[in-house]
């Protein structure tokens, strides 16, 4: 028996990650200076730690239940609350999932019949269109540009609904361009989507991480609410990303349904981080303003750095990623990201990674100190004047 | 606190040029307000953040606690400037609770600081009692953990 032959069409059908290869290359090679992590270099905040210590301690180690602890999803509705003064009734408009990605994968599925059309701005997260596959929804690319800021525009999505549509992933802050949508941006796409019965998966796993104001989410736009399921989480907010803790918040009759899913899967997100993430939520407001006010300094700093360098760079309002252009060197993203790993060992994301528009940008990850940021600037400045 | 002394308090080699860009001000502005700090006394130094336990020349530090009688009048004040006056000595704080000087004072055997609080500070008038407690091992130091580095344990990689 050959084991390939009986694998899933579906599963078959899906490319490996497309930095994969890359990522082998430079896992291989000694100082390399990289710029590459999608997660934060600071430590989860020790009072966080700490908690999760102490219910261990206590043997705290049961399930819980099925949409996560009752006391987590309180603490999750009152940051809702205060944070975006959205309401959701921890009884039944909250579930705590395995990461945001596990949240992803829960919307997707609860939604999708066979053939029904997902719509996916991009460049963003590698995850949603191998999910929708998955969930055999077919998923439609929307490309966003760097003159929009690389945003959603009303246009491009007013021209890609079909009858099929079902579903609109909005990623942002976005991973990988650092873009946000503003009020007035949602409002426009708002006004597209309540002339049709589509639903918004909004993916604000970034959305602590905002920096010229605060996160606008979707669900605060008149009327959205009811078709919206936000994904949120602890990974990039709280610095909790090996915990895999992300929670959904949405309409009872779709978290209903979603409950099913994750019931069946996965029983219930890991109960110490669940333990963790209370604390997280209730004591540790500091420890992200703190944060985020020490990425805001880098992220700065690294706009200015690449566009010395003569590469075109937005400044991005979100994450902690910026989206260089590297057309001016003639060089595709993959080439780039190459060239620059065997010639001076620095590590950054070739930007077609994260869909076909990202091709002729690079994602640089400010996640690092400034002075590893410094470094990795001043090397790819030699690359640069050694091309010329 | 201000954002350049935050700045300042994790790197003080930070360059004005790079704190300038990343708080959206010119290096001017930058510098004139390093500038109005030091002339106000507000930043009064910089030094580097040394793990003494890497460093080959020997040296002994001991946190020493002082009680001492309040003069009229002076109250404190004058006691403590003069253990102040003393090279010896790094640091002097006022402390509530039991005792009422926190000193921190460095030498380069057990016996030389030892010495300096049986000859130099036990005998100053007004001091009615110390209490020596030599310091073994720092672990974390001006908010900075001493010993092996932190190493990156995350992947080269990630999205």
């Amino acid at each position: 028996m050959n084991i390939e032959n009986l694998i899933s069409d579906r599963a078959a059908s899906l490319k490996p990650s497309g930095i994969r290869r890359f990522f082998d290359i430079a896992s291989e090679m000694d100082n390399v200076i990289s710029l590459g992590v999608g997660e934060p270099d600071f430590k989860t905040p020790y009072a966080v730690r700490r908690a999760a210590m102490d219910t261990l301690q206590r043997g705290k180690t049961a399930y819980s239940a099925n949409a996560g602890l009752m006391q987590l999803r309180k603490s999750i509705s009152a940051y809702m609350d205060r944070s975006f003064s959205l309401e959701y009734d921890p009884q039944s408009e909250v579930i705590v999932t395995v990461g945001g990605s596990e949240g992803i994968d829960l919307c997707v599925r609860a939604f999708i019949n066979p053939g029904d059309e997902v719509l996916i701005p991009e460049p963003s997260f590698v995850a949603y269109a191998p999910m929708v596959t998955l969930a055999c929804g077919v998923p439609v690319p929307l490309e966003t540009l760097a003159e929009d800021e690389f945003r959603l525009t009303p246009e491009r999505l007013e021209a890609a609904i079909t009858p099929k549509t079902k579903l609109l992933v909005l990623p942002y802050p976005n991973n990988p361009t650092g873009a946000v949508m503003r009020r007035e941006h949602l409002e426009a796409i708002a006004d597209v989507l309540k002339k049709h019965d589509i639903v918004v998966l909004s993916d604000e796993i970034y959305a602590e991480l905002t920096y010229n104001g605060r996160h606008i989410s979707i669900a605060e736009i008149d009327g959205m609410k009811e078709r919206t399921v936000i994904v949120n989480g602890f990974s990039k907010s709280f610095a909790m990303t090996g915990w895999r803790l992300g929670f959904l918040c949405g309409p009872a009759a779709a978290m209903r349904q979603m409950l099913k899913i994750h019931q069946y899967a996965l029983m219930c997100a890991p109960t110490t981080a669940q333990y963790a993430a209370i604390e997280a939520l209730d004591n540790c407001e500091e420890n992200i303003a703190q944060m985020r006010d020490e990425y805001n300094l880098r992220r700065r700093f690294i706009v200015d750095a690449f566009n010395r360098l003569g590469l075109d760079t937005f400044e991005p309002e979100g994450a902690f990623y910026v989206f260089p252009c590297i057309k001016s060197t003639g060089l595709s993203s993959e080439e780039f990201c190459e060239q620059l790993l065997y010639s001076k060992r620095v590590a950054v994301v070739p930007g077609n990674a994260f869909g076909q528009s990202g091709e002729g940008f690079v994602r640089v990850s400010y996640s690092y100190s400034v002075n590893h940021l410094t470094e990795a600037v001043r090397r790819i400045g030699e690359f640069l004047a050694e091309r010329k | 606190m201000d954002q350049i002394l935050q700045i300042l308090n994790g790197n003080a080699r930070m360059d004005t040029e790079k704190m300038a860009v990343m708080l959206g001000i010119s290096a001017e502005e930058v510098q004139a307000k390093i500038d109005a700090y030091e002339k106000e006394g507000v930043i009064r130094g910089y030094k580097p953040l040394l793990d003494y336990d890497k460093i080959d020349t020997q040296l002994v530090e001991a946190i020493i606690e002082v009680r001492v009688s309040p003069q009229r009048d002076f109250g404190f004040e004058e006691i403590a400037r003069t253990i102040s006056e003393y090279n010896e000595v790094s640091s002097v704080y006022l402390m509530s609770g039991g005792y009422d000087l926190h000193i921190r004072v460095v030498g380069k055997t057990f016996k030389e600081v030892a010495l300096f609080v049986a000859q130099r500070l036990a005998v100053l008038d007004g001091v009615l009692s110390t209490a020596t407690h030599f310091v073994l091992s720092r672990y974390k130091d001006w908010g900075v953990i001493m010993g092996e580095q932190g190493i990156d344990e995350r992947r080269i990689i990630s999205i």
